[in-house]
């Protein structure tokens, strides 16, 4: 894993340095201008008139000394602005997670039952819908439906600045508000994924022969498609969940966004426009540590499901 | 015709009665105003960052000297009064007396001293304050800027976000002050709100100041500067209600689509001093530009109506030249270069230009410094064609891209937008300058153009204290860069403010944002 993080850090590092242009030349455009020395100064206080790899190598020295180094746009450690986005964006990806693999399964077992009845067909519509549609046009476009013409959710942000109570749950119920279109919109790119993988697994299931034992000692419907055929379905909808959380995760950046969400995709997109290095290799390394124990939580939950799984 | 001055008499009768009816209105106490706002600024402290994203929360956070109203009239600010003398080389500031910072320390005029020469060193507007010498202080009242030369950008210099005063006792402490702790938390200020949390890429919440030097101002007990990058998202935000001001919005097609709106006012006013221009700018050097019949060639063919009425959907202003027509020194009558295909055509016969056996006579390539301006580089691709110049549209990633190309005067043609920050001095002469052809550096002179008497008359023009005087050498200016033309102005960037009509007295001046909101007030 070490290794892993390692080649993350050198890859990242030196795709990073082929981008044109440096943070001196953002901060001249933040600032309507800059003249000659400012920028040779910026530049050397940033260390980036060194030669490549001494920059390479002093950087690999301080991450390994657990030190993320500074943002050169915003001036304060990396570390710091990491951790004040990272709950939001953990929020964000793991509501939406769940909440795609579980509309997911439901929709597969629905299709399921009628493979190739209307209503499985309007289920693999719906979902491949959600799966092509661009994210930031679905963001926008459920904006419109749900804060303009029904203004039911507001635009944007995590939270509503001016409620002055200090009920938790006021707070609660403030964010839960705010969470619910950014989660849909992310969710909603990987509905069909579960639900074709969770259909055409239950449709493998369905014919097996223990199935068939169990219709025949004339359990309940209920029970032999939940307890018995969508169990031993579930395993590749979740290893599949365990892949694509790195696809969640950039798609983060997209849904943040649209919608504001104060979370490390909005942070990531601004260091890519503003040559931040450091912020969008910290960025980087947390999102590999994300996926890591992503996948490691899949592997646990696959354990759950199969006793037979071995880790 | 009378029918005419009827209508006309009517509107001017209309226009008296509003705004009598706004400045009669009285304003209400308390209240919190949501503005939208594009982008995280890097800080807060605009004595050391410029930019109009520091610049809205900096003119609150930190008071200047003087401030101008909406006829570019310097008015007093933190200084009640001022004198110019010995030819306009000492300017005397009497300071407000009563006036303190947020943490409650009394504003003296060693923190002006402090300030301005924390300013002349790590301000990028190195022009502003170049000829001060010194600063004396006889009393804790009295600041006297000693100058080199006479200095008619200087009003404008200590205005707005560009001279804001800050406290020696924090930001004196020997920390590089571009990089103090307190630039984002705990900023002591001197102006109208105090900071009460900056979360960079979220919000920025100010609280109004009690012992603020102007007496029951400001008005608005709060406002939140919420940062919303998406257009849409802040477009949606203000048809529902949930933001009440954006400025600085840009985008011709949300402009014309909020106009639509009846609970929200949408503007152009107050933009005249930030004073944003796009252009199309030559390289003057190297390559096919560098010949002025082809520029003037390029310059008929391109029609600026077009790009006012079907790319700026009629939001933007005609811009003749360098300066914004908002600008006193604005001169209009100057070569427009309507559009005139045949004379361009026969500019480039003239000069020699041949059109080969495929109707084109050579190559150009063109640039745009951000998406906003991708539509001017198609549309002059196709302008072009028709004179026989085929041009490649070269798309950048992103900003530091285009910035290092254009920079290193690796390009032809460049769309760009470029502003003018109140005084010619500070955002125009580096334009045209030949000392300011420096490489690598963005918006300095990258067309690499060179006529020592334009040099000469900005020289003249930076120095001169008489307006009128002043006003003739930049008309002399203007027309000598439209006859040579290192950059073809089009229109000015259409910037907008978009508000609530539950908003009253939004910053209507010349510096739109960059201005104290202490007359800012929500109605009921």
């Amino acid at each position: 894993m070490l290794l892993v993080l390692l080649v993350v850090v050198v890859l990242n590092f030196f795709m990073l340095h082929l981008a044109p242009g440096d943070i001196a030349d953002t901060i001249a455009q933040t600032m309507g201008g800059a003249d000659e020395q400012d920028m040779a100064e910026l530049r050397k206080q940033y260390g980036l008139d060194q030669p490549f790899f001494i920059q390479l190598l002093n950087y690999v020295v301080k991450v390994a000394l657990l030190d993320f180094g500074h943002s050169h746009f915003y001036n304060l450690p990396v570390f710091d602005l990491i951790m004040e986005r990272f709950p939001a964006t953990l929020l964000l990806v793991f509501s939406a997670q769940i909440l795609s693999i579980f509309v997911g399964i439901l929709l597969g077992v629905y299709a399921a039952q009628n493979p190739n009845g209307l209503s499985s067909l309007f289920v693999n519509m719906f979902s491949l819908f959600g799966y092509a549609a661009p994210v930031f046009w679905t963001g926008i476009l459920l904006l419109i439906a749900f804060s303009l013409h029904v203004p039911i959710f507001p635009v944007s942000g995590m939270r509503d600045i001016t409620i002055e109570s200090s009920n938790f749950f006021v707070h609660f119920f403030d964010v839960l508000r705010h969470l619910f279109l950014p989660m849909i919109t992310l969710a909603s790119i990987f509905f069909a994924y579960y639900s074709r993988l969770c259909r055409a697994s239950m449709l493998e299931v369905l014919g097996a022969d223990f199935v068939r034992t169990a219709k025949a000692k004339g359990l309940s419907k209920k029970d032999v498609l939940l307890k018995h055929a969508l169990k031993n379905s579930l395993s590749p909808v979740i290893t599949f969940a365990g892949l694509s959380f790195s696809a969640v995760v950039s798609g983060a950046i997209l849904v943040e966004t649209v919608y504001s969400w104060p979370g490390l995709g909005t942070l990531a997109f601004n260091s890519i426009i503003s040559r931040d290095t450091p912020v969008l290799l910290g960025i980087l390394i947390f999102s590999t540590l994300m996926v890591t124990v992503g996948n490691l939580l899949t592997d646990l939950t696959l354990k759950a499901l199969d006793p037979r799984i071995k880790i | 015709m009378k029918k005419h001055f009827l209508k006309t008499l009517l509107l001017t009768a209309t226009l008296i009665f509003t705004s009598l009816g706004v400045s009669f209105a009285e304003p209400k106490k308390g209240g919190t105003l949501i503005a939208a706002v594009g982008n995280s600024p890097r800080h807060l402290n605009p004595a050391v960052q410029s930019g109009i994203v520091t610049g809205f929360p900096g003119a609150q956070l930190f008071a200047t000297p003087i401030r101008y109203d909406n006829n570019w009239e310097p008015q007093p600010y933190l200084a009640e009064s001022w004198e110019i003398s010995d030819g306009g080389k000492t300017v005397r500031l009497n300071l407000v007396k009563d006036a303190v910072f947020h943490d409650g320390v009394p504003i003296k005029s060693s923190d002006v001293k402090f300030s301005l020469e924390t300013i002349k060193k790590n301000h990028p507007f190195k022009t502003m304050f170049a000829p001060v010498v010194s600063v004396e202080t006889p009393d804790e009242h009295t600041a006297i800027l000693k100058l080199s030369s006479p200095h008619p950008a200087l009003m404008l210099a200590m205005s707005s976000q560009l001279m804001a005063i800050i406290p020696e006792h924090v930001y004196g402490d020997g920390q590089d002050p571009k990089t103090h702790p307190q630039n984002s938390e705990n900023v002591v200020g001197s102006g109208p709100f105090k900071l009460v949390e900056f979360k960079s890429g979220e919000h920025i919440i100010l609280e109004r100041f009690d012992d603020f030097f102007i007496d029951g101002r400001p008005y608005l007990d709060k406002m939140v500067l919420k940062i919303i990058k998406d257009p849409a998202t802040r477009t949606i935000g203000l048809e529902n209600g949930e933001i009440d001001f954006y400025a600085f919005e840009n985008v011709a097609r949300n402009i014309v689509r909020l106009k639509k709106n009846d609970n929200l006012t949408v503007t152009p006013d107050g933009y005249a001093a930030i004073g944003p221009i796009d252009w199309l700018a030559f390289n003057t050097k190297n390559g096919k530009t560098a010949d002025v019949n082809v520029r003037r060639a390029i310059a008929y063919a391109i029609d600026r109506n077009f790009i006012l009425k079907a790319i700026m959907l009629g939001v933007a202003d005609e811009a003749r030249t360098g300066i914004h027509p908002g600008s006193p020194y604005y001169e209009p009558n100057v070569e427009p270069y309507n559009l005139d295909i045949d004379k361009a055509n026969k500019i480039l016969d003239d000069a020699g230009y041949k059109k080969g056996s495929d109707g084109m006579r050579f190559g150009l390539t063109v640039d745009f410094g951000w998406p906003g301006l991708k539509p001017n580089a198609e549309y002059t691709k196709a302008a072009l064609k028709k004179i026989g110049i085929d041009v490649t549209v070269r798309a950048s990633a992103d900003f530091p891209t285009w910035a290092k190309t254009v920079s290193n005067h690796d390009f032809d043609l460049t769309w760009d937008t470029v502003f003018n920050w109140g005084d010619p001095v500070i955002g125009v002469h580096r334009t045209y300058q030949t000392s300011n052809i420096k490489k690598g550096v963005i918006w300095s002179n990258t067309q690499q153009y060179s006529n020592p008497k334009v040099d000469a008359i900005m020289d003249k023009a930076g120095v001169e204290n008489n307006m009128d005087k002043r006003k003739a050498l930049y008309s002399e200016l203007q027309k000598m860069l439209a006859n040579d033309l290192p950059v073809y102005w089009t229109n000015t960037l259409p910037y907008h403010t978009i508000y609530s009509k539950k908003v009253g007295n939004p910053p209507m001046g010349i510096w739109a944002t960059s201005s104290p909101m202490d007359m800012t007030y929500i109605k009921d």
